[in-house]
């Protein structure tokens, strides 16, 4: 029997219960003796002209190595792009937890206290805290700019969006909020030198890009970089390649010509590490009393931070997928993009999907609710039917298979759908303290849309175990056991002889790593083709090694070995052809470039119960389809769900990043910042569903980032479901306590 | 300062700084990188270790205070002959960890609660952790593997 698709416990497992994983700060590695301390000085305030640095008390600090700064960086060229982003401050500074200096100590503790040294003087400048400040131009982060925009752009009929024939028509302006990633392991980087290679181990989800980033930004042949991703404690998006902290502190490295390690608290994590989401979106939404959707538009405004890491990219991938899983007859979306005195933005779980979804998903309740129609029928009314595959959306992006309404009736019979309103009714008869809302999404997303393809390299040896090298990147999604489990389902060698490697230069110089659910899609499949070549190499030498015809061999894969059809006598192990092959003799490489993205879908029901005399949202249950095609590994991917789900709802009920009017952190603590609980979660309630894609030979899509697109509306919806009878059609995210007993209020006065 | 701090059942004497963390002092002066420092406000509960059979943070704890106690890490959890503790069973047998970062003190938390409390309820798991911050799992695998560990390890009958 195959092993994919089957319940296989992953095989990361024993070292980290044992002796704990080896992160970037666990390494203890003799190059790595005697390295300095890396302590960055972070800008205290968010908008200010830098008038001068003195580091003299810092310098004659005991343990000081030394102090950088801006001077000792080269000059940025003459016609450098204005909003182009320096490694350290230089004139002036544009968010809080900017970078500053460096301080490297002989110990940790001696850092902190030389950084706190560290003397810069600033002229305050009037901040820009969020996206309505910056529309207004009123002040400008870049010298030279006329505007703070730093990119618009359309999709589908954009601005011109048709809503004549629509009987009704739904405005809002709704928040996605910022949201800070929070992997709990914050960024980390160590550098050391041999020779004149440096070797840099980077808390990364993608050695390879970090090794290019890297070697641009500080000047040094790429060749003469070698980066290792230890174990990486989670990503979420915001670990792709490596940013402009890390980077500053390899420049460091490069420049002082020192051993160097550093791994920054949550404080400055929660300041210096991208944030993401940070859309203020208006939608639009029209179309006839029968629940028939006509015209759809979105109008985002991407708040940016104070430089364009990705914030432009996600607001592209936001309006490519505004249209959701719809059929809509007119549908078009428009963005701009904005700097603001904030903490830059770029990738976290989801990246400009979740903020479509969001935005969509709440539309159609928006819509249902205006006519008086059940969500659950606006969105069976409206959903892409299944014989219209492979769909292109007015919007531009063509979705490969889907079961959307499927996928949401699958969903509300698992929860008793019928039964839950019934309870809600009830509920709201008779006038109860804690009402019931439920609230659900039916979503689409894109996943390996970067179109880079993935590598791989599988080598047999002579003992015939297998190793893998493998261009995907793990922290956390256990890629070892299901690389593993690919190789032996393809050549029969028993998982416990097959070794993956990953996040190396120099074992895999080529490679793209993980992000946008591109592993198994791409990575899995380089893997599962590379063993394929391999195994056709195994198959001409076991034929001379038999003298048969090579037509007349088969590999038993229960046991491992190749034979003559029907005669096991003849049977030879892997380690016997891989010895006749000679060193290297059974090994191949591949690269697999998917010919377009994929499309994972789902539905999720939230039941949430509301306290109507505190606004406290409870999510009671989550119901969830989450359909990412072909499933290899079952634990695997519900793990995935689990936690993808988790973040969704820390969305919608309780995470966000908060600024005051001077651009000052609020949430720079994890006691500020609402990091989600086991308490405010319920256990899930997962339904399983596998439409194949015929993009790939797996009939893979991505799974790490589905839950959490589906899980923020569904909740949300939810929330506001519940207490809907009494008057209120919309509450902001995150819907804390307050929000939402403020909304019951100001519901109840206007009535 | 002098300490002398019994790890793992392993004493550890040393000159330390009297501001040092028990979290840094188990890293740096004992050597043992399992337990992890996920935060700077005593929040997340990376770094959970046990003092006197206690789960306390060890990041809030001056290696000071530590003198002459006893801690117990996730190194030292499974039995001399290496078998795993029942905690470790559980996470293992219901995938309670991925990137593997909050693991240590997640389960180092959880043998504290399973001591005070060895028949929970999902309830009182969930309570029990709201200390320990995961980012990976969504607390689902984690709560069933202490609730598995509780069975002594044994995974529950139903399907997922």
């Amino acid at each position: 029997m195959s092993i994919m698709g089957t319940r296989v416990l992953r095989t990361e497992d024993p070292r980290l219960i044992t002796q704990g994983g080896v992160y970037t700060d666990d390494l203890r590695l003799p190059e790595l003796t005697g390295a300095a301390y890396v302590t960055i000085v972070r800008s205290p305030v968010a908008h200010a002209l830098i008038t001068g640095i003195d580091t003299s008390a810092a310098t004659e600090m005991p343990g000081v190595v030394a102090v950088l700064t801006s001077a000792d960086l080269p000059a940025p060229p003459e016609d450098a792009d204005p909003t182009a982003e320096p490694l350290l401050a230089a004139d002036r500074v544009r968010y809080v937890g900017e970078p500053v200096a460096l301080v490297l100590t002989e110990s940790r503790y001696q850092g902190e206290d030389a950084a706190e040294l560290v003397s810069a003087d600033y002229d305050l400048l009037p901040a820009v805290p969020g996206v309505e400040e910056a529309l207004t131009g009123e002040t400008l982060l870049f010298p030279g700019t006329e505007n703070n925009i730093l990119g618009t752009g359309t999709a589908g009929e954009g601005d011109e969006t048709r809503f004549d024939g629509c009987e009704v028509v739904v405005e809002r302006t709704v928040v996605n909020q910022r949201l800070a990633p929070v992997p709990l392991e914050p960024r980390a980087m160590a550098a050391a030198w041999t020779g004149d290679r440096l070797t840099i181990w980077s808390s990364t989800q993608n050695a390879q890009l970090a090794r290019g980033a890297i070697a641009g930004a500080v000047g040094l042949d790429p060749a003469l970089i070698r980066v290792i991703a230890p174990d990486v404690g989670g990503g979420f998006g915001a670990k792709v390649a490596v940013d402009r902290d890390a980077i500053a502190v390899a420049w460091a490295a490069k420049h002082t010509r020192h051993a160097v390690r550093w791994i920054e608290s949550r404080s400055e994590n929660l300041v210096g590490m991208v944030h993401g989401r940070g859309q203020r979106q208006t939608y639009r939404i029209g179309g006839t009393r029968d629940g028939r959707v006509l015209a759809y538009h979105l109008d985002v405004v991407q708040d940016c931070g104070a430089f364009n890491r990705l914030g432009v990219f996600l607001a592209q991938l936001t309006v490519l997928m505004a249209a959701g899983v719809y059929d809509f007859a007119h549908a078009g979306a428009s963005f701009r993009a904005v700097a603001t005195n904030c903490t830059p933005i770029a990738a976290y779980r989801g990246a400009g999907r979740p903020e479509a979804a969001a935005a969509i998903e709440r539309a159609i309740d928006d819509f249902a609710a205006e006519i008086g129609m059940d969500p659950a029928e606006v969105r069976r009314i409206n959903v892409v039917p299944p014989d219209k595959f492979p769909f292109t959306t007015a919007t531009g992006a063509t979705y490969d298979t889907g079961e959307y309404a499927a996928g949401l009736d699958r969903v509300l019979t698992v929860a008793g759908y019928a039964e839950l309103r019934a309870e809600q009714a009830r509920r709201r008869e008779r006038g109860a303290t804690v009402q019931l809302g439920l609230g659900m999404s039916v979503y689409v997303e894109i996943t390996a849309g970067d179109m880079a393809g993935e590598t791989a390299r599988v080598v047999v040896d002579d003992s015939g175990a297998a190793t893998v090298f493998t261009g995907s990147s793990a922290h956390g999604q256990g890629h070892h056991t299901a690389w593993a489990m690919l190789v032996q389902d393809e050549l029969g060698i028993p998982m416990d002889s097959i070794t993956i490697v990953h996040g190396d230069t120099d074992a895999i110089p080529e490679a793209i790593g993980t992000f946008g659910s591109r592993s198994l899609q791409l990575g899995g499949t380089a893997v599962v083709q590379a063993a394929g070549v391999v195994k056709e190499q195994a198959r001409r030498l076991a034929a001379e090694m038999i003298e048969a015809a090579e037509a007349d061999l088969e590999l038993d894969t229960v046991r491992g070995t190749w034979q003559v059809r029907g005669d096991p006598a003849s049977a030879l192990g892997w380690g016997q052809i891989a010895e006749r092959a000679g060193p290297d003799g059974l090994a191949a490489d591949a690269r697999f470039n998917a010919s377009a993205p994929t499309f994972p879908f789902g539905a999720h029901l939230a039941v949430v119960e509301v306290d109507t005399e505190t606004g406290k949202a409870t999510l009671v249950r989550h119901v969830t389809v989450d359909d990412a095609g072909r499933i290899l590994n079952p634990v695997l991917a519900e793990g995935q769900r689990h936690g993808g789900i988790a973040q969704g709802v820390a969305q919608a009920l309780l995470e966000e990043v908060r600024y005051d009017a001077d651009g000052n952190p609020l949430t720079s603590t994890l006691i500020d910042y609402a990091a989600i609980t086991a308490t405010e979660l319920p256990s899930f309630e997962l339904v399983a569903s596998e439409t194949p894609t015929p993009i790939n030979p797996l009939g893979a899509k991505g799974i790490g980032e589905a839950g959490t697109i589906g899980s923020t509306p569904a909740v949300l919806n939810a929330v506001i479901d519940a207490v809907s009878h009494l008057g209120v059609r919309h509450i902001d995210m995150p819907a804390t306590p307050e929000k939402v007993w403020a909304a019951i209020n100001e519901a109840r006065a206007g009535r | 300062m002098k300490v002398a701090i019994s790890v793992n059942g392993r004493q550890v004497e040393a000159e330390v700084e009297d501001r040092l963390l028990l979290a840094h002092f188990v890293r740096e002066v004992a050597g043992l990188t399992a337990t992890n420092i996920g935060c700077d406000t005593t929040s997340c509960g990376a770094c959970t270790v046990l003092l006197d059979g206690q789960s306390v943070k060890s990041c809030t704890v001056l290696a000071a205070q530590a003198d002459g106690h006893e801690v117990t890490t996730c190194e030292g959890l499974a039995g001399a002959d290496g078998r795993w503790h029942a905690v470790q069973q559980g996470f293992h047998a219901e995938h309670g960890l991925q990137c593997g970062f909050c693991t240590p003190g997640m389960m180092m938390a959880a043998v504290s609660l399973l001591a005070e409390n060895p028949d929970p309820t999902e309830e009182e798991v969930r309570t029990g952790l709201e200390g320990n911050i995961c980012r990976c799992t969504g607390y689902h695998n984690i709560v069933r593997a202490v609730l598995a560990a509780a069975r002594d390890g044994q995974p529950a009958q139903e399907a997922s």
